[in-house]
């Protein structure tokens, strides 16, 4: 119990000044994978079921490579934005802290080792 | 962390039923949530059967008339009774809106009626909105000007005046940001569809020379960035107000500002 008044209650901290970025970067990620995702199924659908020889053939080749690629990349960095969000809704305290930390590194981790198992199959 | 689950002391019971109106035809059955600060008991639904024939054609007609002859002790805001004062806001039927403007024909069965949800409730139908006003005084709600006040008036021509419509309307009944999730989770930080869409107001009233100010203010992961465009503020506005598009605008101009 604290006496604080309504309107500290309601003012806080004041404004952070930030969440514009955070907003628009998630946005930007949105429109990419719009695109990155429906490019990236049908090409990998194309070699879904193949013998190891093809699809190594496939992923040598410059396109499905960087496709693939970014679809890893781009689709991690949304998911590391979004998952935020999520985080922030519902955990507060030091648990919020620790969980976008773990997030954090489990998406940029995931996104590494998709892009270097990528990188092992296309050069 | 979120809590999902009420506190045993906020479970609701089931309450007294009251009796059926003698020689009626034509009954409706009414579900009406009480809690009473004073008896230390759980909360409570009571049950309240209106002879249709002899009652007035809005929800709030319905509740003054269990006030009135069955159940002094029932406890609810009201005023103007025309949707203009924003006190009878309540959750009728699952949907938050004015008493006093819905009808009882636009409920289909028993009516259901609950305080506006995830407020603190003072008694009955009554919700605490201490902070909900408080969050609106802080987004500064008035002219803010730094030119020498003119010696007529702020002149503001039809075109920038028409976009306020949609805007001033609002009467703050809290229907909208009490029908929002990121309200009901944190409503502490996060100003709520009602207060961002008053900001808006200023924020686009061609007189204010504050809207630097007031996007600064705003710019927040919590104060305006907790709006996920769920739309239940759009859907439950009982003026037919749009506050999820004027967020929506709002974070529009902070990205233009930025990039």
């Amino acid at each position: 119990m604290a006496f604080l008044t309504d309107r500290k209650r309601a003012t806080g901290w004041g404004s952070a000044k930030k969440g514009t970025e955070h907003f628009w970067s998630m946005k930007v990620t949105s429109v990419a994978l719009l695109v990155l995702i429906p490019l990236f199924m049908f090409n990998f659908g194309s070699i879904l079921g193949a013998d190891y020889d093809t699809v190594l053939a496939h992923y040598s080749r410059p396109y499905p490579a960087i496709l693939a690629a970014l679809t890893l990349i781009v689709g991690f960095k949304h998911f590391n934005l979004g998952f935020q969000v999520l985080i922030e809704d519902y955990v507060h305290g030091a648990w919020e802290k620790i969980l976008i930390i773990g997030m954090t590194c489990l998406s940029y981790g995931a996104a590494a080792v998709g892009v270097f198992a990528l990188a092992k199959l296309a050069l | 962390m979120v809590q999902f689950t009420l506190p045993k002391n906020s479970r609701i019971r089931t309450g007294k039923t009251w009796p059926k109106p003698e020689g009626a035809t034509n009954v409706r059955k009414f579900k009406i949530y009480r809690w009473n600060p004073d008896d230390g008991e759980n909360p409570r639904v009571d049950t309240y059967f209106l002879d249709m024939d002899k009652c007035g054609p809005m929800i709030l007609d319905a509740l003054i008339k269990i006030k009135n002859e069955i159940d002094p002790t029932l406890t609810f805001r009201r005023s103007c009774r025309e949707g203009i004062c924003g006190s009878c806001a309540m959750n009728i039927d699952g949907r938050n809106t004015l008493a006093c403007i819905f009808g009882l024909d636009e409920v289909k069965g028993d009516v259901t009626i609950y305080p506006l949800p995830h407020m603190p409730v003072i008694k009955d139908l009554i919700p605490d909105l201490t902070h909900f006003y408080a969050q609106h005084a802080s987004i500064m709600p008035w002219l803010e000007t730094k030119t020498n006040r003119p010696a007529k008036e702020w002149k503001q021509s039809i075109e920038d005046r028409k976009k306020l419509d949609g805007l001033y309307e609002c009467v703050m009944c809290a229907s909208c940001s009490t029908s929002c999730p990121s309200y009901w989770w944190n409503g502490d930080r996060y100003l709520g569809p009602a207060a961002l869409l008053h900001a808006y107001r200023w924020i686009i009233d061609s007189r204010d020379e504050a809207t630097g100010e007031r996007l600064d203010e705003l710019e927040d992961p919590f104060k305006l960035y907790r709006c996920h465009t769920i739309m239940n503020c759009a859907q439950t506005c009982p003026k037919g107000l749009n506050p999820a598009l004027a967020i929506a605008e709002i974070k529009k101009m902070m990205v233009d500002r930025a990039y």
